[in-house]
């Protein structure tokens, strides 16, 4: 050290002639000194002067040193105050005493003025050494302390966010730590307009802030694309783009995405790089395996990206699990990871499916897995329609401008079926009459049914037939992918007519497509169990519209909505 | 050294991760591909002596990638364990990297 720091020394000493001694070494030394004659009053001299430094007789009247030291190592707390106990024993048997009492050092007598010195000077480095780690370690403190803070702020604006969603809906149940969120895990529901579920678990690259902060736009882009009714593809794409653009090249999010139709009773599912979601079979108990076939959310340029999903049929109390990595990574004390066999085992062995989370949490803690804070866990049940209510669309203009009167037409060829889904822009239009509002769930399930139909039985000529079984399901929308990856030729005409009424109005939709038609008679005649894999949809098109009717054999599908005038 | 590197003279660079790969590895690994003056475009990541990789670990491997040209980049990923295996699958990773 350049310049000498000038200390506080307690000096206390029994014996006058030597405190003088010892007191005029120090002071030379550059430092203040204080004075005690026993070890009653160098505890009391202690407590109202807070010296840096003692030097402490260890025989004295009244109260000894090895008392006194104990008294002042309590009164300081954590703060190191070196005590350099004097003493004329015997060296190794003085240390000890010494030691035990609490004292830092012993200087022996006669004084030697330059070890007394170099002694104060080492434990002056340790007394800073202490100030300083305990400095630091309150400054940690703070630190975390803010951090907990910030995180509870963040994770609360986040759960308004995230709560916008459907995850309290009576088929749902989840499981999550309470700060996933800050080890990146992020699960989101929410209804499209047709009241199909979309439901997302994400897990983001690395932990803390920075595996936080993409939730946010990836929430809003969820939300904002289901709740106006875009297809799986158009969700999927944004996501990835808009993480492209926003995350660093080494972070990126692995997800999967359900789309649950519980009209139609199938699930679509796309996985990127999460851990193996399932389909449970309530009926014959078998678990399909929901396996990542693509990369991450984030990685790779948009003209790479692929859309592509599964397909499966669902029965009604059929389940579809997903959970993040924090399951099947946890590790005991030795290193080994729970793994994707011992979920297995917990399957296997899982007597009521209400109690699947607890199951696996128990087998995990048998197993001695250190707990973690990323374990994200979903499970979404099959259920009728009915058993659902999707929150009402909430608009926020006052309806006085509405529309009434005007007609429409688009025709879509071939280039432009492959890659675009009109049907969220038309919703977005006919949102914009009023009194067909209450109706808009309805209108877009049947747009969807008359589309899907007009695309896929008409344009590319599928069979709805091959729908009937489950391995004909998959092979139905692999050939559909297919198809229209090569499609050359083909059109889909949509007419769209609002008509006024005295009371109200009505909604026209016409849909043509330039397939071959259908037997019309036929496909209605099929009973009802039949008709729910491969009917179509022509009865949920027919139960939702006031009127429905098909021409030109099949190619030409009519229905009509209608309104009464707003009170 | 759990980050070992070797350039072939057909200056091909080969990295090889002793151990865990994670973020703990990230400015050894980091070094091994951004040399001064030098541009590698063909790498080989010897995955041999590797006994855990993690997700930080696929971020660092992405990085190089980027650094190494991107799309048009030649990284190959040899002598992965099973396990090493099984985490490069779920993240469909064959998809950027030549993984053997």
């Amino acid at each position: 050290m350049p310049t000498l720091e000038i200390l506080t020394v307690l000096i206390a000493e029994d014996n006058a002639a030597e405190r003088m001694l010892l007191s005029s070494i120090v002071r030379r030394q550059g430092h203040a000194v204080l004075t005690a004659e026993n070890g009653a009053e160098a505890v009391e001299v202690f407590s109202r002067q807070r010296p840096h430094l003692v030097l402490l007789d260890a025989m004295m009247p009244v109260m000894d040193g090895f008392e006194a030291a104990q008294r002042i190592k309590a009164l300081a707390g954590e703060t190191l105050v070196p005590i350099i106990f004097l003493t004329s024993m015997s060296e190794e048997q003085a240390l000890v005493r010494c030691l035990e009492a609490g004292g830092d050092d012993v200087l022996a007598k006669p004084y030697n003025q330059l070890i007394l010195a170099a002694k104060i000077k080492a434990m002056n480095r340790l007394r800073r050494l202490q100030a300083t780690v305990l400095e630091q370690r309150d400054q940690l403190a703070r630190h975390h302390e803010h951090l907990r803070r910030e995180q509870h702020v963040a994770k609360a604006v986040f759960d308004q966010v995230a709560h916008a969603g459907c995850l309290n809906s009576p088929n749902i149940r989840y499981l999550q730590s309470p700060y996933a969120l800050f080890n990146g895990d992020l699960l989101l529901a929410a209804f499209t307009p047709a009241g199909d579920m979309r439901v997302l678990l994400g897990d983001f690259t690395g932990h803390g802030l920075p595996a936080a902060v993409g939730a946010m736009p990836l929430a809003e882009v969820f939300y904002g694309m289901t709740a106006k009714g875009y297809g799986m593809a158009e969700t999927l794409r944004e996501m990835n783009a808009k993480l492209k653009r926003i995350l660093p090249v080494d972070m990126f999010c692995c997800a999967t995405l359900l789309a649950l139709s519980f009209q139609r009773r199938l699930v679509e599912v796309w996985n990127g790089g999460m851990p193996e979601g399932y389909l449970h079979r309530v009926a014959t108990g078998q678990r399909v395996p929901l396996v990542s076939r693509h990369l991450p959310l984030g990685i790779l340029s948009p003209e790479r990206f692929d859309v592509s999903t599964e397909v499966l049929p669902l029965a009604l109390g059929d389940r579809v699990f997903l959970l993040s990595d924090g399951v099947i990574d946890t590790q005991d004390a030795t290193g080994r990871s729970f793994g994707a066999q011992r979920l297995q085992q917990v399957f296997a062995a899982n007597q009521a499916p209400e109690h699947l989370f607890e199951d696996i949490l128990q087998a995990v803690a048998r197993f001695g897995g250190k707990s973690r804070d990323d374990v994200s866990m979903v499970d979404i049940t099959m259920v009728a329609p009915d058993r659902l209510v999707p929150p009402p669309l909430v608009y926020s203009d006052s309806g006085e401008s509405s529309p009434l009167d005007w007609s429409v037409s688009f025709e879509f060829r071939a280039d432009t079926l492959k890659r675009f889904n009109p049907l969220p822009y038309l919703l977005q239009l006919l949102q914009e009459i009023h009194g067909l509002r209450a109706q808009s769930a309805a209108i877009y399930s049947v747009l969807n049914e008359l589309y899907s139909n007009a695309l896929e039985h008409g344009v590319l000529g599928l069979d709805s037939t091959l729908k009937r079984d489950v391995a004909g399901f998959a092979r139905y929308y692999q050939e559909r992918n297919d198809r229209l990856e090569r499609l050359q030729e083909g059109y889909v005409r949509l007419h769209l007519r609002i008509e006024p009424g005295v009371q109200g109005g009505r909604l026209l939709i016409e849909v043509q497509d330039s397939g071959t038609g259908f037997d019309v008679e036929q496909v209605l005649a099929l009973p009802l169990t039949e008709r729910r894999l491969s009917g179509r949809g022509l009865n949920l098109v027919r139960q939702l519209t006031r009127s429905a009717d098909w021409a030109d054999d099949g190619r030409v599908a009519r229905v009509e909505f209608a309104w009464e005038a707003l009170a | 050294m759990a980050v070992v590197t070797d350039v072939s003279p057909d200056g091909r660079l080969t990295i090889a991760i002793k151990g865990r790969f994670d973020f703990g590895k990230h400015q050894e690994f980091r070094s091994a591909y951004e040399r001064p003056g030098q541009k590698p475009e063909s790498i080989t990541i010897d995955l041999k002596e590797t006994t855990y990789i993690d997700s930080s670990a696929l971020g660092m491997l992405l990085l190089m990638r980027d650094h190494a040209g991107g799309e048009n980049a030649d990284i190959r990923v040899i002598n992965s364990s099973s396990d090493v295996r099984k985490i490069l699958a779920i993240s469909n990773f064959d998809q950027l990297f030549d993984i053997s």
